[in-house]
């Protein structure tokens, strides 16, 4: 039996390791996805409809993991959701974080009326359903890979400038901060070169938690048919017409289903995985 | 006075949230492409019936317009007729909304039943294997949303092992005696255990996947506190009078450590209401999230606005109650 301090820190390590080599395969597939499917993912042959994956009986081994009801290859249509799973999760993710820290580094240093207008903002943002607001902003923007972007920052920026608010108020509190008022720094020199940097970690842990979401709120509107096109290969959208056929033929919705799962995951456990490796605390 | 004073306050905040939640959600839903009235029309149908439909909704009116119109109905309790069901909204909304609340609170229940369990078993066990288990499920309910475990569960026990229903509120087939919307309830009330069974099991499968987001929220959040109480002068002197382990956790630590937890569950609650949208739609739940898409794919705006207006009520006074619990359960802010 290790201590306590020591098998927290083995897991800690084991899970970035194992997250990250799956996000890293994930990125390299997503990034050479033409040159490692096996078949166009759109291409149809129905001929070739609800093809089991290769170990099940009935198998065409040119499919590893099978077709779905219109005869397209389910593992290439995976790699290539890669692609724009991961285009959401990079752009949404960043976008978000860099909205929603701001207001919330404004909110959290300037304090009064700067302060008031945004928290009042987020407590309205709170109100709402994240899915309905979702669903709604993308019938206002139309689909389309830029409005499933645009409905993701529109939402989730509260989820950053909640925690980034708090954060830089306790920064604001500390000595170092006081120091630099007395020293005669401009305020906004201070904010960014001596809060931000401090604030920076949990940001970075909030980042790789936000791709995960940012994934799963491109499947669900594929889900609900309002993300790019039905055609598309997106890993919501496999889902959704694997849903449909789900007793005829599983592997059509668990693939998928499964990548997402572990996906998600590993987003998800890479950010907390970097916030204990970078707790001086835990350190 | 100063209790009044703070509930005044809230209250003040409350409404500027809820106005504030009406503006962004008039305005948005206007700027949406597609013509309702249009839509609801056969194809073929005049410019001049057109122009008369839109004129009987006021959808003519500038927005601003509109807005003030609409939010003196609401003050009214009126939230206008919905286009593509040609109803009043409000008992359209009130009617969905029994379902939906059935489900959260069948929903809380499990997972407050699974999170306790897990954070009492874990701090028992602490240090142990069992704990480290605790732990990594945790991390797991907590990465995972309820949507994937929707899916996860409709594969395993939808299709994998069919022991329960994946679709709808209740069996088509039987007879409904109920004069409520509020069905698991009046089941009870009416002593019919068969109606109650058909209606859990029709309910146990969305309501598990929003509540193991929740479960692993509570089962680390209770396991923590209990074990930051658990090293009190006050539980060990009641371990050197002899009282066994179970008895310390159950009767000592428990009270002193659920504070946090409880405030917890009440916003996380407004999380999980909010995921019912989706969980809704992916198990063909007749709930007022199911309604909602649908009115937002046809464009419906009175009934949009109306949902999301009883949503974000829902969520306000949620909020406003947690606050009011916490203050009244805390002895440090009740004597202040």
């Amino acid at each position: 039996m290790l201590d306590g301090r020591g098998t927290l820190k083995r897991r800690a390590g084991a899970r970035l390791w194992l997250s990250g080599i799956w996000l890293g395969v994930m990125a390299l597939l997503a990034l050479f996805a033409p040159l490692v499917s096996p078949h166009d993912p759109l291409t149809q042959d129905l001929f070739a409809g609800r093809l089991p994956p290769f170990w099940v009986e009935g198998a065409d081994p040119a499919y590893l993991l099978g077709t779905d009801s219109l005869g397209r290859d389910v593992l290439s249509r995976i790699i290539h959701g890669a692609r724009i799973a991961f285009s959401v999760a990079l752009v949404a993710g960043i976008a978000t974080a860099l909205v929603g820290s701001l207001l919330g580094l404004l909110a959290g240093y300037m304090r009064g009326w700067v302060d008031v207008v945004i928290s009042r903002l987020v407590d309205i943002w709170m109100a709402f359903p994240p899915v309905l607001f979702a669903i709604l902003l993308i019938a206002v923007l139309g689909t389309g890979l830029t409005s499933i972007i645009i409905a993701i920052v529109v939402i989730d920026w509260t989820r950053f400038c909640r925690v980034v608010r708090a954060e830089a108020m306790n920064q604001s509190a500390m000595d170092y901060v006081s120091s630099a008022v007395v020293a005669g720094r401009p305020r906004m020199d201070i904010l960014w070169r001596e809060i931000l940097p401090n604030v920076l970690p949990t940001i970075v842990a909030l980042l790789t938690l936000e791709m995960g979401i940012a994934v799963i709120v491109e499947a669900i509107l594929s889900f609900v048919n309002l993300s790019i096109s039905s055609d598309a290969p997106t890993w919501g959208g496999m889902i959704a017409e694997g849903r449909t056929s789900i007793y005829q033929a599983w592997w059509v919705l668990a693939f998928p289903l499964g990548v997402l799962f572990l996906t998600v995951l590993s987003f998800s456990q890479f950010g907390e995985g970097l916030k204990d490796r970078f707790d001086p605390v835990l350190r | 006075m100063k209790l009044l004073r703070a509930i005044l306050l809230r209250l003040a905040t409350m409404s500027v949230t809820l106005i504030g939640a009406a503006v962004v959600v008039f305005f948005v839903i206007r700027i949406v492409p597609g013509n309702p009235i249009a839509m609801m029309l056969p194809p073929g149908a005049s410019e001049d019936d057109i122009a008369r439909l839109t004129a009987h909704y006021g959808l003519d009116k500038s927005i601003f317009e509109q807005f003030v119109i609409w939010l003196g109905g609401v003050f009214q309790g009126d939230f206008g007729t919905s286009i593509s069901l040609r109803q009043p909204v409000m008992p359209l909304v009130l009617g969905r909304l029994p379902a939906t609340m059935e489900l959260a609170i069948f929903a809380l229940v499990i997972a407050v039943v699974i999170g306790g369990a897990m954070a009492l078993t874990g701090v028992r066990y602490r240090a142990t294997r069992t704990e480290t288990a605790i732990d990594v499920a945790n991390g797991v309910g907590l990465s995972i949303p309820d949507f994937l475990w929707a899916l996860i569960l409709i594969v395993l026990f939808g299709v994998l092992m069919p022991v329960f229903h994946i679709s709808g509120r209740i069996s088509p087939s039987l007879d409904l005696p109920f004069v409520t919307q509020f069905y698991v309830f009046e089941s009870i009330a009416r002593l019919r255990f068969d109606l109650w069974w058909d209606l859990l099991k029709h309910m146990f499968m969305p309501a598990l996947a929003l509540a193991i987001p929740l479960a692993a929220i509570i089962s680390q959040l209770l396991k923590q506190s209990l074990k930051e109480t658990m090293h009190l002068d006050y539980v060990t002197l009641s371990r050197t009078k002899g009282y066994g382990e179970n008895h310390v956790i159950v009767s000592e630590a428990l009270p002193n450590a659920v504070l946090p937890t409880l405030t917890l569950i009440g916003v996380q609650f407004t999380f999980l209401i909010g995921g019912t949208v989706i969980i809704e739609r992916l198990f063909s739940y007749e709930g007022l999230g199911n309604m909602a898409i649908d009115a937002v794919i046809n464009r419906d705006l009175p009934l949009i606005q109306g949902i999301v207006i009883v949503f974000a009520l829902l969520f306000t006074v949620i909020n406003l109650i947690v606050d009011m619990t916490y203050a009244l359960l805390n002895p440090r802010l009740r004597h202040a």
